[in-house]
């Protein structure tokens, strides 16, 4: 079957009959280059879902806290619900063994002056572990602390791109800020992954950023770290008893659902990992049926050869052919048409998703990295294989069918 | 060589059947050239296909160098036509593709003899037909006779036991056909048996025995003094 004369048969055939050998491979090649393109792009999408996702903890609940929708307890609806310092104390409290940390966030736009140089940033008043729900890192200096926050201290932590923007490279350590009329020290540079919108933020204390709006010790955002060791059931679970726990301590129906803002970003990255799984499905089954098309190609295009060559396998087998031999011939000149356009159509899809992969793609159509692992090519050449037999296997029966005395009539 | 006893067969042909062959009784030694005669129609077309295992008979026995041809599977009958048969045909059926070489090889390949053999063999064959210089040559590039010469050599390459030759002239100018009978009855001199269906006078005569079908039976079977096909040629 694989000896030299058999493929020297093979090569006979698919070199006398160039143009039907292109149009097969054609079909194949572009079938799998469809194939190839179309599932990288799927993995390019996974990726960019990973890439947001990677950059912040999953294990936070980010409540924001709004107005209540529902009268209760004497109170009318359309009511403003603020966070307070008593409120982080009493969760802390509670809810010890789910807590990872707690932080308040207070983000306000603030002009910002070093020197010659102002703009406006956003300035968030937080608490130190917010610095592991954001996973930044820090370059100089440190981050907020405990110290600070007792002390209402005047510290700013700033991201790496306000050190470029604002102090034009000069080192801003321990350099004074003006933030709408308050001086502060810069005791920190942090950078962040998650791009460089994320590096234009500026951290201060929030006890000081209360104390800077009039002594009050109120706060809309909320969040809130869980141990990890949770899972997804106890986050869910963790979720409910949490809010309504606030709903209680301020006096809002159980029933409100909108006087909080929540987001959990475990249950948002299961989401969206579910959307970007269900999006490669349908990628996938796409793909799938675009070689499907092809493979059904291929068997037309077999069964026109098989006819073209009738004559010659009727002589074939007037002179000893058997039914297997003819079937052999067929099945492996399909299976090698097949697999070298396959490679062909795969390599130059991988070229083409090298050549795309870039900026343009991430920022415009959030395709990051596209392309295909090692797996999936050793997949696609195996069904290239299966799929060369697939498709000559009618036609190859057809010929092995063939009477030789049908096909030697030919006055 | 050939044995034949009460040979029938019958086509369907829509839905009345046509009686081709009708209790055929038929024997050829080792080393006869029987011609095989017959206006179209009269079955002797037939019964070469059926000697070649190319079609099978309705009834009747068939039994070659004493082995009895009955209830063939496709595979089977590839293998004894690979083993026991040579064609030759009216169109001469060379691939066209291959060149002459190839085609006379292409028997051996099919009983797996390797390579190099394969081609000592061919070039032996091709060099008795007088070919040998036109090896390489594709069969468009070959004249009418010279194809038939490439056919017979691929039909005696395998070394059967009975050549079967279906109007070998058929297509030929009548000089090209007593140079291919030249060469069919020197095969014959080496001992070969051959059977040739043919409607032409000349050609039957030079064989060394005529059998005349008519509807599907044999109305004579004669021995004949045989005409040499050299005498026509230069």
């Amino acid at each position: 079957m694989f000896s030299r004369d058999t493929w020297k048969e093979i090569f006979e055939a698919i070199g006398k009959n160039k143009l039907r050998t292109f149009l097969t491979g054609f079909t194949v090649a572009l079938g799998i280059f469809i194939f190839v393109t179309l599932f990288g792009m799927g993995n390019g999408l996974n990726n960019t879902f990973d890439l947001f996702f990677g950059e912040d903890a999953v294990n936070i609940l980010k409540i924001e806290a709004t107005q209540t929708s529902l009268p209760y307890a004497g109170y009318k609806a359309k009511r403003n619900i603020e966070f307070d310092n008593s409120d982080l104390a009493a969760i802390e409290k509670d809810f010890a063994p789910f807590l990872d940390y707690l932080t308040p966030k207070i983000s306000r736009r603030n002009l910002i002056t070093y020197k010659k140089n102002s703009d406006f940033y956003y300035t968030r008043g937080v608490a130190p572990g917010h610095l592991l729900a954001e996973n930044s890192l820090m370059m100089k200096g440190r981050y907020v602390n405990t110290q600070d926050l007792k002390d209402k201290t005047k510290y700013a932590v700033i991201g790496r791109m306000v050190e470029i923007d604002l102090f034009e490279g000069e080192d801003a350590m321990g350099k004074i800020i003006d933030v709408d009329g308050s001086a502060f020290k810069v005791v920190g540079v942090f950078q962040d992954e998650g791009g460089d919108n994320e590096e234009r933020f500026i951290y201060i204390p929030y006890t000081t950023r209360q104390f800077l709006e009039g002594n009050e010790d109120e706060f809309d955002d909320l969040v809130v770290a869980f141990r990890e060791t949770l899972g997804h059931a106890g986050a869910v679970k963790f979720e409910k008893q949490l809010l309504s726990y606030l709903k209680q301590r301020k006096d809002i129906s159980p029933k409100d659902n909108r006087a909080f803002n929540v987001l959990n970003f475990a249950d948002e990255l299961k989401k969206n990992q579910q959307f970007a799984g269900a999006l490669q499905i349908i990628i996938s089954a796409i793909a799938f049926a675009v070689i499907i098309s092809g493979i059904i190609g291929i068997s037309n295009i077999m069964l026109f050869v098989v006819k073209e060559r009738t004559k010659e396998i009727g002589i074939r087998k007037a002179l000893g052919a058997t039914p297997k031999s003819i079937t052999n011939t067929i099945m492996l000149e399909s299976i090698f048409i097949t697999a070298i356009f396959g490679f062909l159509g795969m390599l130059i899809g991988v070229v083409v998703l090298n050549a795309i992969s870039g900026e343009t793609l991430e920022e415009g159509y959030f395709i990051t990295k596209p392309g295909i692992n090692v797996g999936l090519a050793v997949f696609v050449t195996i069904l290239l294989v299966v799929c060369g037999a697939v498709a000559a296997f009618v036609p190859a029966r057809r010929a092995s069918k063939i009477k030789p005395i049908v096909a030697l009539r030919d006055e | 060589m050939i044995e034949i006893k009460d040979l029938h067969k019958s086509y369907k042909m829509g839905s009345n059947s046509l009686h081709v062959l009708k209790g055929i009784n038929f024997k050829a030694e080792k080393g006869e050239l029987v011609a095989i005669m017959g206006s179209s129609g009269s079955g002797k077309s037939t019964l070469l296909n059926i000697i070649g295992m190319l079609d099978l008979a309705d009834t009747g026995e068939y039994v070659l160098d004493e082995v009895p041809i009955k209830n063939l599977s496709e595979t089977k009958a590839a293998q004894y036509r690979n083993k026991f048969l040579g064609f030759v045909f009216q169109s001469f059926n060379l691939i066209n593709y291959k060149n002459a070489i190839e085609n006379v090889a292409l028997p051996l390949y099919y009983q797996r003899v390797g390579r190099k053999e394969r081609q000592e063999k061919a070039l032996n064959y091709l060099d008795k037909v007088g070919l040998k210089e036109w090896a390489t040559h594709l069969p468009s590039e070959l004249s009418g006779g010279q194809k038939q010469r490439v056919a017979i050599a691929r039909a005696m390459a395998a070394e059967p036991k009975v050549l079967l030759a279906d109007e070998p002239t058929g297509a030929l100018d009548s000089k090209t056909s007593y140079e291919v009978m030249d060469l069919i009855q020197n095969i014959n001199d080496e001992g070969n048996t051959i059977l040739v269906v043919t409607h032409e006078e000349d050609i039957a005569h030079m064989c060394k025995r005529i059998v005349h079908l008519k509807d599907g039976v044999i109305v004579e079977d004669k021995k004949v003094e045989q005409v040499r096909a050299s005498e026509y040629v230069q």
